[in-house]
């Protein structure tokens, strides 16, 4: 993580909404995250929970309806923004999807496929210039210049994903939104892909938003974890915070239900389960509070109370154990 | 693992080769393997192994351009790699061995109520009246864990979430209480708190209607809590085969190390998670040696040369790698799986936390 706080991405109340009247569904709300340059951040929560529509709003693909979201000092969800920045907002802020099967042109060979986007730019002096950076780009995933001229039914899912890496770090971005960037791999496939994202933020100070549901995966790869459900952030905390001292219900359920690869401790393991209707929030309206330096969670008085007794709790016996 | 081992599936040197534009591909490479009555098998492989293939052969599934070119497969006195045409395997695809696929969205009907898709199988198979249909698929429902089953009965897939839609899935095949439930990766599709769940749930009718499993995956760490025994698979072959606890702690074969070692818990924060290097051999290819020589950093010359035997590490643990013949080099697992159980150990005291009382917010099941 760097060590000065560089604020490159600041989303504030957002809220996004589908239809409207009757019909408007709340698919987000309250958001409210710093992401820091050069550090991976990690939104995790189940399907459905609204993680992917805060990543496509980051992008403008989907319209927010409340709330700003500041890129670099500038607000980057209105209309007003100019076509210029609008444009740079567009180079700078690139994904990773899902799926690589379902992610490129069939059509289109992989040299087109990760040009587009500096043939869009006019980011090449001439012909000899975008071949020397696409085939750069192409080594720098681990694939052969020769793979240049090939469609993407030739290569396998984890090649895939490569070729969607290069596409999007081409365009020297200073943002990535990697939406669940390895679920669709096999597990030695993931540790590649996973090592080559690692190396491209140590070579060019990158900043990821990773969208996951896996949080073992999470663990090994984020600096500071934010888990939402049901469009609501429940929890943000650094990593091993989190781990150690997850506060909100759900975040213990969620975290009880990774698989531990040890059969021993597997077969002890309890499973727990989220009832949301445990909260009373009628009358003490919930909010999202600093209950530790850098650890939020959603929760009303009562609850916040209680927070702190336990993390005072575990502080006391943390200073035991030493 | 149960007492009595007596073998339900018996399945021996058995190779399956599929016809692709001319070429053959062989896709299993004479396996060998017996199913225990009411155990979990795990099966664990990457993409392409094999091993959703080879349990297709066990309800006579393969595609069209597919089939069985060498070995048997017996099952409760039948031959079942003898059977060709359908009508051959009434009565036991779906009836005595039934499979759970991994995609909950496309293995039910979109057009069928839920309960409809039930009872149909129940019909079927117990020649039962509609009406009784009805009452074992609505008991079946509330089995497998759907609230308010009676009033779910009459909707259709598109309302039903993808947990819930699996949990549909198993209710149709465990309608006709089959002996031997095959579950191809089952939750691969679904989050992980559903995953949890589902798991919880398969464990639990098992112990109710005493059927056998056999589990597909490709994550070791789903198996950890579910399998009794593992049988890994490397390109068409099993390589290894034991107990949950000799796979986990005393791996022997390079391939298993390497599988276990790129578990992400592994890992430390920051630093390069293990991959194994290269890819998995082309099928259509013979293969010299053993399979898994060109990215093993511990292959001797002779991996190139000769196929393994298959290796006795103690009664219910085989390994099919040189490493184990006497004349071997005597070589440790990688210091990274050494000690797998201490090191969760430590990270689980870590996490202990998790545990300490909660005021009644978070329920604990089971």
């Amino acid at each position: 993580m760097s060590s000065n706080k560089d604020v490159l991405l600041s989303l504030k109340d957002l809220e996004i909404s589908f239809g409207e009247g009757k019909n408007k569904f709340v698919a987000v709300k309250d958001v409210n995250f710093d992401i820091y340059r050069g550090e991976t951040f990690a939104l995790v929560g189940e399907s459905g929970s609204g993680k992917t529509t805060i990543g496509r709003s980051i992008l403008g693909i989907t319209p927010t309806s409340k709330g700003d979201i500041v890129f670099n000092g500038k607000k980057i969800n209105s209309n007003k923004l100019n076509a210029e920045d609008r444009k740079e907002v567009t180079r700078k802020i690139q994904m990773i999807f899902q799926d690589p099967q379902a992610s490129l042109n069939e059509r289109a060979t992989i040299d087109y496929i990760i040009s587009e986007g500096l043939i869009n730019f006019h980011l090449f002096k001439n012909e000899k210039d975008r071949l020397e950076k696409v085939t750069n780009m192409i080594e720098s995933v681990g694939l052969l210049p020769e793979h240049l001229y090939r469609y993407p039914h030739e290569f396998s899912g984890g090649q895939r994903q490569r070729i969607g890496i290069a596409r999007a770090l081409i365009m020297e971005p200073e943002l990535i939104v990697a939406d669940e960037p390895i679920s669709a791999l096999d597990v030695s496939i993931r540790a590649q892909v996973l090592n080559l994202l690692k190396k491209f933020q140590r070579e060019d100070n990158l900043t990821y938003l990773f969208i996951a549901h896996d949080l073992s995966v999470v663990r090994f790869i984020s600096d500071r974890i934010a888990v939402i459900h049901n469009g609501q952030i429940l929890e943000l905390a650094e990593t091993e915070e989190l781990f150690t001292n997850p506060l909100h219900p759900y975040t213990k359920a969620l975290l009880s239900a990774v698989p531990i690869p040890d059969p021993e401790l597997a077969r002890q393991k309890k499973l727990l389960v989220y009832d949301i209707n445990a909260h009373h929030y009628e009358t003490d309206k919930p909010k999202f509070v600093e209950v530790k330096p850098g650890h939020f969670v959603w929760a009303n008085g009562e609850e916040e109370a209680y927070y702190h007794a336990v993390l005072q709790e575990m502080h006391k016996k943390e200073v035991e154990n030493n | 693992m149960t007492e009595t081992t007596k073998n339900i599936l018996d399945v021996k040197d058995l190779s399956v080769g599929f016809q692709v534009r001319g070429r053959q591909l062989k896709a299993i490479r004479n396996v060998s393997l017996q199913l225990h009555d009411q155990e979990t098998l795990a099966i664990v492989g990457e993409s392409g192994s094999g091993k959703s293939v080879l349990t297709k052969t066990f309800t006579g599934m393969l595609e069209s351009n597919g089939a069985i070119t060498h070995g048997t497969i017996d099952y409760d006195g039948k031959r079942l790699s003898d059977l060709k045409k359908d009508k051959e395997w009434i009565g036991i695809r779906g009836k005595e061995i039934a499979t759970i696929f991994q995609d909950p969205m496309t293995s039910l009907d979109p057009i069928k109520t839920i309960g409809s898709q039930i009872a149909e199988v129940v019909v079927k198979h117990q020649k039962k009246s509609k009406a009784e249909a009805k009452k074992i698929a609505i008991d079946l429902m509330a089995r497998t864990g759907i609230p308010n089953a009676a009033a779910r009965y009459n909707e259709y897939p598109f309302e039903y979430s993808g947990g819930m839609r699996q949990r549909i899935v198993i209710a149709i095949a465990l309608a006709c209480h089959p002996k031997v439930l095959i579950c191809d990766e089952p939750t691969t599709a679904l989050d992980v708190t559903i995953q949890a769940q589902i798991l919880e749930l398969i464990k639990e009718l098992q112990k109710e209607y005493k059927f056998t499993t056999i589990f597909i995956t490709h994550d070791l760490g789903v198996v950890a809590s579910i399998a009794d025994r593992i049988a890994v698979m490397y390109s068409g072959e099993i390589i290894e085969v034991g107990t949950c606890d000799e796979i986990f702690y005393n791996p022997r074969h390079p391939y298993t190390w390497s599988l276990l070692s790129s578990l992400p818990q592994l890992a430390a924060r920051g630093g390069e998670l293990y991959s194994i290097p290269g890819t998995p051999p082309s099928l259509y290819k013979d293969i010299k040696g053993d399979a898994f020589a060109p990215r093993n950093p511990y292959a001797m010359k002779i991996d190139f040369e000769e196929e393994p035997p298959m290796f006795k590490v103690s009664d219910t643990h085989y390994a099919k790698t040189w490493l184990l013949d006497p004349r071997a080099p005597k070589v440790d697992k990688p210091s990274l799986i050494q000690d797998l159980h201490k090191r969760f150990l430590e990270m689980q005291d870590q996490q202990s936390t998790m545990d300490f009382e909660m005021g009644g917010d978070a329920v604990v099941i089971k």
